[in-house]
């Protein structure tokens, strides 16, 4: 059986040789990505917003100013409307109730409920839920926090595992991904919920998954070929690891996108973060972080070697396989 | 490293069969399970799955230290009184959060003291520091303040209590399998999986259910009252549905009986007019002192207080001797038993606020699992032939690991008593993707070698060897953001952080370990001569 090979063998090409264009489309990018931020703003949910959210399903596609109309009717506050997939199913966010106790709540979302089963027959409620402005103010910190800690974390496993180039190199692509996702959801101004916050902490552990594969065959390829110009070592590091970083993006992708399709609305915006997050990552392996390496100063130094010697332009494999 | 001897090849086995054999109860649906008579450990559904509320409740710690002040009011009023020579004291106030009281004699201050360390303690308690500071001023006042540690002990105590009293009071309201949590220093998670509307259990944990029995002070001069004034030993107290139509009452300050002195309380028809009531049982104390106060005080009323709020006022016609008692009080049927089971789980010694709250219908639940299901499935379905058509034999093994992994994932989460909630699905899809990653790394390698003239077993040898390390690497650095997750994570967050974190242990041994024992037992038996990777 002839097996598929997305890659073919021994390709050669030369990554770095684009790597000016890459710096400044990616400098380019991430500016925009700020701008969007900060200009546009995230579409932040319940849960970092504080308020309110009833999730309600009608029997046929409403008219969604029809619902609005109901909602404002109830002088619950101004009511923002989203349809998510499915058509009959639409997201009414209210912000926090008006003396802020549970009572005030409770009162708001019976009164939506039951306006909008007499309005629409056949409208049933599917969830709901409120946040008060303290605890979101709690998830948001905690959110930032875990982001903040997960990058310097994993920093400095990179830096202890290798050089210290390689630690910056990889934080700096880590800051990059994460400017892309949030410039991505500024940009669709899809839903910036708790559930999103795990997207992009799994997003950082996939993208240094793939910087860590790379910077490994870099390392070794650097032992192995000590008189090897840095540029042609990353060149060549990458195309080696390649047929593995597009048979892995290709895997992940074909989950993400069952998922996306069918694993329903909820889960919806967690998906397409993670879609755009294995993309921006592994653009992120190659131009960012392996790139930034030679900008960086990393070489090999053969006089100046700590390590156990080894035999000449043979690496650490050759040692060990008469072993077998 | 491809040596496997048989005793490993047998553990191995053994290992994956026992995990995967502790996630079979989870797909077998409760009932069955239970009529087999023994517990199985089983992968319980997230409220996100099954429907069901969700409250997060915080208490309100100043309250707290506005109760213990309060209690060492009454507690320094009878240990001055009680011991011989009596210590005569006045102008006793509780206010911004401390106690401060006058000597009539003051020569009696080293005597007070030494009252008021018993009653303090001097130090001892688990932590060994002070619970309060005792300070005299202008040589016969005496001002006592809640030391933070003493107050951090004493929130720790209350929120303890109150988590039992909240697990009494759902329990008895025959919710089944709730899940209450103490989250942080004062706040209690709340899980109903299948309550659709918690608007009763949230008036019910709204309430402390503080029941005290005070004497009126029917003396008061009532315009003194109005302007907020109260005789020295009373206070003041909301009497919304006073007779008289004067919403407020003056009552002696120190309780007959307090709600910690009933056995029992129900819901109960008043046999007159039919209206609901609650009644109360005292234990032997609690009944005792009633029988004393009310034979003492025939023909004046008292006054039945709830959450500082009198519900009624009646008068003592004779002596209650039976140690039982009838809260009336314009009660629903519905309003009285839930006040009849407040009062039987006891008063929470701290009031609750709801501060979040999540409530997923049914239906959802039941289409997020449908459309979990699915997507696993069909993710599973594609990574599968995916793999198969790339790597062929090695990429069957592959699969065969990656199969073994999602029930391996599943019996780990029974035996961890785990959760599992739609971002954990999530998690499953990610894993069964990332999992794949260790085998691409592998046969990837192995390709390589053979591409450089190795012969197959130092290419399949080297091809571990070589994509372990990485592997190792690429886990640790994901493990750490997992652990970042679980630790600071909450709600869907965690749920993920799970599923990540076992998946990551248990892929390496599942991608790594098994797929070498099966390439290794295959290379031994077949002795192949080309491989096709």
């Amino acid at each position: 059986m002839k097996l598929l090979k997305l890659v073919p063998d021994d390709t050669n090409f030369d990554f770095v040789r684009l790597r000016g264009w890459a710096f400044g489309l990616t400098l380019l990018l991430s500016v925009l990505a700020v701008g969007l931020t900060v200009y546009k703003g995230l579409n932040f949910g319940v849960d970092f917003e504080g308020g309110l959210m009833i999730e309600e399903r009608f029997a046929a596609s409403p008219d969604l100013d029809r619902v609005r109309a109901v909602v404002d009717a109830q002088g619950v506050g101004e009511a923002s409307l989203q349809q998510f997939g499915d058509p009959r199913t639409i997201t009414i966010r209210l912000p926090v109730q008006q003396g802020g106790d549970e009572g005030a709540t409770n009162a708001a979302v019976r009164k939506v409920e039951a306006a909008l089963s007499q309005q629409f027959p056949g409208a049933e409620f599917r969830r709901y839920s409120t946040v008060s402005g303290k605890v979101s103010g709690e998830l948001i910190r905690n959110g930032v926090l875990a982001v903040v800690l997960a990058i310097i974390g994993i920093g400095l496993f990179a830096i202890f595992r290798f050089e210290w180039q390689f630690g910056v190199s990889t934080i700096v692509a880590i800051v990059h991904d994460l400017l892309m996702t949030l410039g991505f959801f500024a940009l669709t101004q899809f839903e910036f919920d708790l559930n999103i916050v795990a997207a992009v902490l799994t997003i950082i552990g996939y993208s240094i998954n793939d910087k860590i594969v790379i910077d490994d065959r870099i390392r070794e390829n650097m032992r192995r070929y000590r008189k090897m110009e840095m540029r042609e070592i990353v060149n060549l590091s990458v195309n080696e690891t390649l047929p593995r970083t597009v048979m892995t993006s290709v895997t992940i992708l074909l989950a993400l996108f069952a998922l996306l399709f069918l694993g329903g609305h909820v889960l919806r915006g967690f998906t397409a973060a993670m879609v755009l997050g294995i993309v921006v990552g592994t653009y992120s392996s190659i131009y960012v972080s392996s790139s930034l390496l030679i900008s960086l100063g990393l070489r090999a130094e053969p006089e100046a070697d700590d390590k156990p010697k080894r035999g000449g332009g043979m690496g650490d494999a050759e040692r060990v396989a008469p072993r077998a | 490293m491809l040596d496997f001897p048989r005793w490993k090849v047998a553990g191995i086995w053994l290992i994956l069969i026992a995990l995967v054999s502790l996630s079979i109860p989870t797909f077998v649906p409760e009932e069955v399970t239970k009529s087999w008579g023994i517990h199985l450990p089983r992968v319980n559904k997230g409220l996100d799955l099954a429907g069901g509320s969700y409250l997060l409740l915080e208490a309100d710690t100043n309250d707290v230290a506005a109760t213990r002040v309060e209690a060492m009011r009454e507690q320094v009023q009878t240990e001055m009184r009680r011991q011989n020579p009596r210590i005569e004291i006045g102008d006793i106030s509780s206010r911004n959060g401390q106690l401060s009281f006058m000597l009539r004699d003051p020569s009696q201050v080293d005597a007070a003291r030494e009252r008021l360390l018993s009653i303090t303690g001097t130090g001892a308690g688990m932590t060994g520091q002070r619970q309060w500071d005792i300070q005299v001023v202008d040589t016969s006042r005496f001002v006592l303040t809640p030391t933070a540690a003493g107050l951090a002990q004493a929130v720790d105590t209350a929120m303890g209590d109150a988590t039992e009293v909240v697990r009494r009071r759902i329990d008895e309201m025959g919710t089944r399998e709730p899940t209450i949590v103490r989250q942080g220093t004062n706040r209690i998670v709340v899980q109903v999986p299948g309550l659709q509307n918690p608007q009763a259990l949230k008036d019910l944990l709204g309430k402390t259910a503080k029941l005290e029995f005070k004497l009126v002070d029917t003396t008061a001069d009532p315009q003194a009252l109005a302007r907020g004034q109260a005789p020295a030993g009373d206070q003041i107290l909301p009497y919304p549905n006073n007779p008289s139509g004067v919403p407020f009452i003056a009552v002696r300050r120190s309780a007959i009986l307090t709600g910690d002195m009933l056995s029992d309380a129900r819901q109960e028809f008043e046999p007159q007019t039919n209206a609901p009531q609650v009644s109360i049982t005292f234990d032997s104390q609690g009944g005792r002192r009633f029988a004393r106060t009310t034979q003492e005080n025939v023909g004046k009323p008292f006054a039945i207080i709830l959450d500082n709020s009198v519900i009624s006022a009646p008068n003592i016609n004779e002596p209650i001797m039976g140690g039982r008692a009838a809260i009336n009080g314009g009660f629903t049927v519905e309003s009285a038993n839930q006040l009849a089971i407040a009062l039987r789980s006891g008063k929470l010694p701290i009031a609750l606020k709801v501060v979040e709250e999540s409530t997923v219908g049914p239906d959802l639940g039941a289409d997020s699992i449908r459309a979990g299901i699915l997507a696993s499935a069909v993710a599973v379905a594609l990574v599968v032939a995916f793999m198969l058509i790339t790597y062929g034999r090695f990429g069957f093994y592959a699969n065969l690991a990656v199969v073994i992994n999602v029930f391996v994932i599943l019996g780990v989460m029974a035996l961890l008593n785990g959760t599992l909630t739609l971002p954990g699905i999530a998690g499953f899809v990610l894993t069964i993707g990332t999992a794949v990653d260790a085998n691409v790394l592998i046969n990837e390698r192995i390709r390589e070698e053979r591409r450089r003239g190795r012969n197959i077993v130092q290419s399949v040898e080297l091809g571990y060897k070589e994509a372990s390390r990485t592997i190792f690497e690429a886990n640790v650095t994901h493990a750490i953001s997992g652990i970042i997750m679980f630790v600071l994570g909450s709600g869907p967050v965690k749920g993920f952080a799970v599923v990540l974190l076992i998946g990551i242990a248990t892929s390496v041994f599942t991608a790594v370990t098994f797929t070498r024992m099966l390439v290794a037992g295959w290379l031994r038996r077949a002795k192949p001569k080309t491989i096709n990777i």
